[in-house]
């Protein structure tokens, strides 16, 4: 679309696009996917502020020390970098068009992605299992939902990829879904992004507490 | 059937569950169910639900879904405004030992239902609606970035306004004030629904608000017509840009707000408990992070309609464009630091609260320019007093006036004697209805005969505008006076007979903007009986000079058979000044999204899953989810989302136009 | 500010909305980042390394934000070119809206407990 802003040599004013292209399909989700991004960024952020004010208050309950595990930690911390680094294989072979081999990678992220949810779960399960229950105190409702938080939007991750490996399976690399895939990954990676404020605020500086 | 069975079933909803002991409530339930089943009968005996169905619940038009937010803002200001009417009934009636006519469990209800019906069913609506219909027009766009997206945002919308008004028949609602401070709204003190149906109402029509503010940034990000760069674009435009990026910047933050005092009332978490750790202060200081910039997403709107209106009705570019630019974009961001104004007195100190205060005086520098701005746009020019310049001046008036005793409250010492007084509320009654309101009434006038080809009635505008003005007056300037004496917000009775005197002329006022909303009503019914006469073929009645008018009136599907080009701040303006020819040949078939009914259903399963949740019924709340789920997915693998306007139609469409313009010269 | 989207836009229709790409050796590059960069705070406060606990938390908090930094630049591929620098300016924004509601919770809340709660500290538990 190739358009004369300024008068044309008759000196006549363009006032309209008389041959005129329409968008390409999609032209606005990336900008819009990535204002979405920032909103979570805040949803994020303001449970961050909860966990920043509350989370000191144990309530004569246990405190971070007793309760942190800093090695399982670091396992399910290298498990959601290491699906960041798969996914990112998945967009440079989806890129070379192999539609088999990025649904592997796709496949390896979703495992990856899948342990993560897995050690948090069972983490979650322990706690509870010795009284930490989000009720026992303020501090421990923080991090529950924080962390959570987290968990469960890393769980629509994970239900949103495997949508799109079928998608991917039934309609190929077409465009519509190179841009799905896309914007799974600006997600992906955010998601990431997240959890370097989790584990550096609700687990390393809570042990340092 | 055991209680058990029952209570799997039907939850904690039981017969007593139904305000039957109500007197007050069961004769409105009998006027609502004739006047919805009347209007349900006419409809089918009309069959017109294939048409609404396929042309309007499913349509994915920004200007339909627009009106449809208009109409939604309306129905609800009715509701809204009932339960003002029954408050100052009440307050000019319970003096002397009386009780008045409302017990306290009704009327703590109603004035919580007020407010958040008021604020998030009528100005947000309002506000909206205007902003879907006039934004692509102004930026010579075809529709939205994501028109499905719209839709499901409308009904979202739609969603939450319907757990509301549910809440009146089913139950009841939070009797808690509009922003539910805990510890009040905790499970403890609030055992009911009511906290809930304000919960869940809000949370789903909170996600469509949300997703209609990214919606509407990336349309103005990226799709402005060629030559329109930022700063050639009309101010409504840039006021709608900065409050879609207020509303996606805030909106989280009652989402998670609410979120956790619904972990706290459904899970037991201690987040806004008094024990356990828990502050209920860091609930009110986090919802008024949402809060304070909640009003600028009301207002910044309306200071875009009287731009547009001041200069189109003085016939004079817009003084100083640069900087109402600049003064909204300011607006935006001090917007979000001055919220801890609304609890000077929870005591956080001298210290943060002259930080507050003083951030809080700063807003009225750039909201002082705008004022300017409009001034000098009206100095010289030929103003013409029709309606829409009407409600402007009334705004300018009425604004400076509720600006002035917001910044009184923004003083702290100020505000610890006029905290939660009457004064506060005359206070944001006179920016919000001056300022909001008045806006949405000059939006609604001003781009009427846009929407729908005739203009409104000015016989009844005009009567519906003195009594809007004066009403207001004598409702609100008593307030002052009495917050001024001390009394605070939210009482019910009052001993001393001395007051008595200004909730009566409160309450004259409050019938006279009653007379005010009915001249409205028939205004447009007038109006449309009278749609021959008020008839505009030209497009453009007000001689106005930004892209909207430069289309058919209403316009055509695709808005815009050729996209236009712009030149200049006032791009149709320029276009008529330079001797802008209406092409008439050449048209190509113009690429649309189709009409879709998803949005409507997942904001149904959403409705649905709310209700379950207000009432314990579980397997509601799972069903619907699951629901929510499939239905989101499917949708998804629905790759054709768009067709194709086929030429002919766009001809057959813009030589209708063609012969209709003729005629009128 | 942008100019003219359309004019930008003009003739790169096939091309993904200007979205920047990585390559394997920028992941690689990322990732082996992140992992030092996640593996030192892990270490410093396992360990103790550090004399101080103050030292080790600014210490951590520093390492935080460059990691976030790296991922934002290898995995999300920002810069200030893709959309004519809108989701540059989003982030900046956003970044702001971030700073002002942390730290103005954390400001306001801590005047609210030593002004409202004298007993909240609850000394001698914990």
């Amino acid at each position: 679309m190739t358009v004369a802003v300024h008068p044309t040599q008759s000196g006549e004013p363009v006032f309209y696009v008389a041959d005129e292209h329409p968008h390409p399909e999609g032209y606005s989700t990336s900008l819009g996917f990535w204002i979405y991004l920032m909103s979570d960024c805040l949803i994020f952020a303001i449970l961050f502020a909860t966990f920043g004010v509350l989370g000191g208050n144990y309530a004569a309950g246990p405190a971070p020390k007793d309760l942190f595990e800093l090695p399982l930690v670091a396992v399910n911390t290298s498990m959601l970098l290491l699906s960041s680094i798969t996914y990112g294989f998945a967009m440079l072979t989806m890129q070379q068009n192999k539609v088999a081999q990025t649904q592997v990678w796709l496949a390896i992220t979703g495992l990856f992605g899948l342990a993560f949810i897995g050690i948090e779960l069972s983490e979650f399960a322990h706690m509870i299992h010795e009284g930490a229950t989000p009720q026992r105190s303020a501090f421990l409702s923080a991090f529950f939902t924080l962390v959570g938080t987290h968990g469960l939007h890393v769980s629509c991750g994970l239900i949103w990829l495997v949508t799109l490996m079928v998608q991917v399976q039934k309609f190929g690399l077409i465009e519509a879904n190179r841009r799905r895939l896309m914007c799974l990954s600006m997600f992906w990676h955010f998601l990431d992004v997240v959890w370097i404020g989790v584990f550096t605020f609700v687990y390393l500086l809570g042990v340092l507490r | 059937m055991s209680p058990d069975f029952l209570k799997l079933i039907f939850g904690r909803l039981t017969i007593e569950s139904l305000p039957l002991h109500e007197p007050i409530v069961v004769g409105t339930f009998a006027v609502v169910a004739t006047g919805g089943l009347v209007m349900l009968a006419g409809l089918t005996y009309l069959r017109l639900w294939g048409y609404l169905w396929r042309e309007w619940f499913t349509s994915v038009d920004h200007k339909r879904i627009g009106i449809m937010y208009m109409i939604l803002g309306i129905v609800m200001l009715l509701r809204g405004f009932a339960d003002a009417l029954m408050m100052r009934l009440q307050q000019a009636l319970a003096f002397g030992g009386s009780e008045g006519y409302l017990n306290a469990h009704h009327y703590d209800q109603i004035f919580t239902a007020h407010g958040v019906i008021m604020i998030f069913f009528v100005a947000m609506p309002l506000v909206t609606g205007l902003m879907n219909y006039v934004v692509p027009l102004q930026i010579g766009a075809r529709d939205v970035s994501f028109p499905f997206l719209n839709n499901f945002s409308f009904w979202m919308t739609v969603g939450g306004a319907v757990l509301v008004m549910a809440s009146l028949f089913i139950g009841e609602f939070a009797r808690t004030g509009w922003l539910a401070y805990p510890p009040l709204s905790n499970i403890g003190y609030s055992p009911d629904v009511g906290v809930d149906y304000y919960i869940w109402g809000l949370q789903v029509a909170g996600v469509g608000t949300t997703l209609s503010g990214i919606n509407l940034i990336c349309t103005i990000v990226k799709l402005r017509c060629p030559g329109m760069t930022m700063m050639k674009m009309p101010v409504f435009t840039w006021t709608s840009l900065c409050t879609n990026v207020l509303i996606v910047a805030s909106f989280p933050v009652l989402t998670v707000v609410l979120a956790l005092l619904t972990l706290d009332r459904y899970v037991g978490t201690n987040f806004f408990t008094n024990d356990f750790g828990g502050s209920p202060m860091m609930y009110v200081n986090l919802i008024w992070i949402w809060g304070h910039p909640e009003v600028y997403i009301l207002v910044l709107p309306a200071f875009g309609i009287f731009s547009e209106v001041t200069s189109t009705f003085s016939g004079k570019r817009l003084f100083g464009y640069t900087s109402m630019v600049y003064a909204t974009v300011v607006i935006t961001i001090l917007s979000y630091l001055v919220w801890l104004h609304h609890f000077f007195t929870m005591g956080s100190g001298a210290s943060v609260n002259s930080f507050f205060g003083i951030t809080t005086m700063i807003i009225s520098i750039p909201t002082g320019a705008k004022m300017f701005n409009w001034l000098f746009t009206m100095y010289r020019g030929r103003i013409r007093y029709e309606l829409p310049m009407l409600w402007t001046i009334a705004f300018m008036l009425t604004f400076v006036l509720g600006g002035m005793t917001g910044v009184l409250l923004a003083v702290p010492p100020a505000d610890f004697v006029l905290h939660n007084s009457l004064f506060l509320i005359a206070h944001f009654h006179n920016v919000i209805i001056g300022g909001v309101v008045f806006g949405a009434f000059a939006g609604i006038n001003y781009w009427f005969p846009k929407a729908f080809g005739f203009k409104l009635d000015p016989f009844w505008g005009k009567l519906s505008f003195w009594f809007w003005v004066t009403g207001f007056y004598l409702a609100f300037m008593p307030l002052y006076v009495l917050g001024l004496m001390g009394v605070t917000r939210r009482l019910r009775v009052f001993d001393d007979p001395s007051l008595q005197i200004w909730f009566i002329i409160a309450g004259i006022g409050a019938f006279l903007v009653f007379l005010g909303i009915l001249s409205m009503l028939m205004q447009f019914a007038v109006s449309f009986l009278k749609r021959e006469q008020l008839k505009d073929v030209t497009g453009d009645p007000w001689d106005a000079r930004t892209l909207e008018w430069a289309t058919s009136s209403p316009p055509p599907d695709y808005n815009f058979a050729f996209t236009p080009v712009v030149h200049d701040n006032d791009a149709w303006w320029d276009m008529k000044r330079r001797g802008y020819q209406r092409p008439l040949t050449g048209f190509k078939p113009i690429h649309m999204p189709s009409s879709t009914g998803t949005g409507i259903i997942l904001a149904g399963l959403a409705t649905a899953m709310g209700f379950g949740l207000i009432w314990y019924i579980w397997w509601l709340a799972a069903l619907s989810f699951a629901g929510l789920l499939v239905v989101g997915i499917g949708h998804t693998f629905n790759y054709h989302r768009d067709f194709d306007i086929p030429a002919d139609d766009v001809i057959r469409a813009e030589d209708a136009r063609t012969k209709l313009l003729a005629g009128a010269k | 500010m942008s100019t003219d989207t359309h004019a930008a836009h003009a003739g790169d229709h096939h091309h993904e909305d200007g979205h920047a790409h990585g390559t394997f050796s920028t992941y690689m590059l990322g990732f082996v980042l992140s992992v030092v960069l996640t593996a030192i705070p892990f270490w410093l406060v396992m360990s103790g390394a550090l004399p101080s606990k103050q030292i080790t938390a600014l210490v951590i908090m520093a390492f935080a934000v460059v990691q976030i930094v790296v991922h934002m630049v290898y995995f999300l591929h920002m810069n200030t070119t893709s959309e004519n620098g809108w989701t540059m300016m989003a982030l900046i924004f956003t970044i702001v809206m971030v700073v002002i509601a942390l730290s103005g919770s954390l400001w306001v809340m801590s005047h609210l407990n030593s002004n409202m709660m004298p007993m909240h500290e609850m000394t001698g538990m914990k």
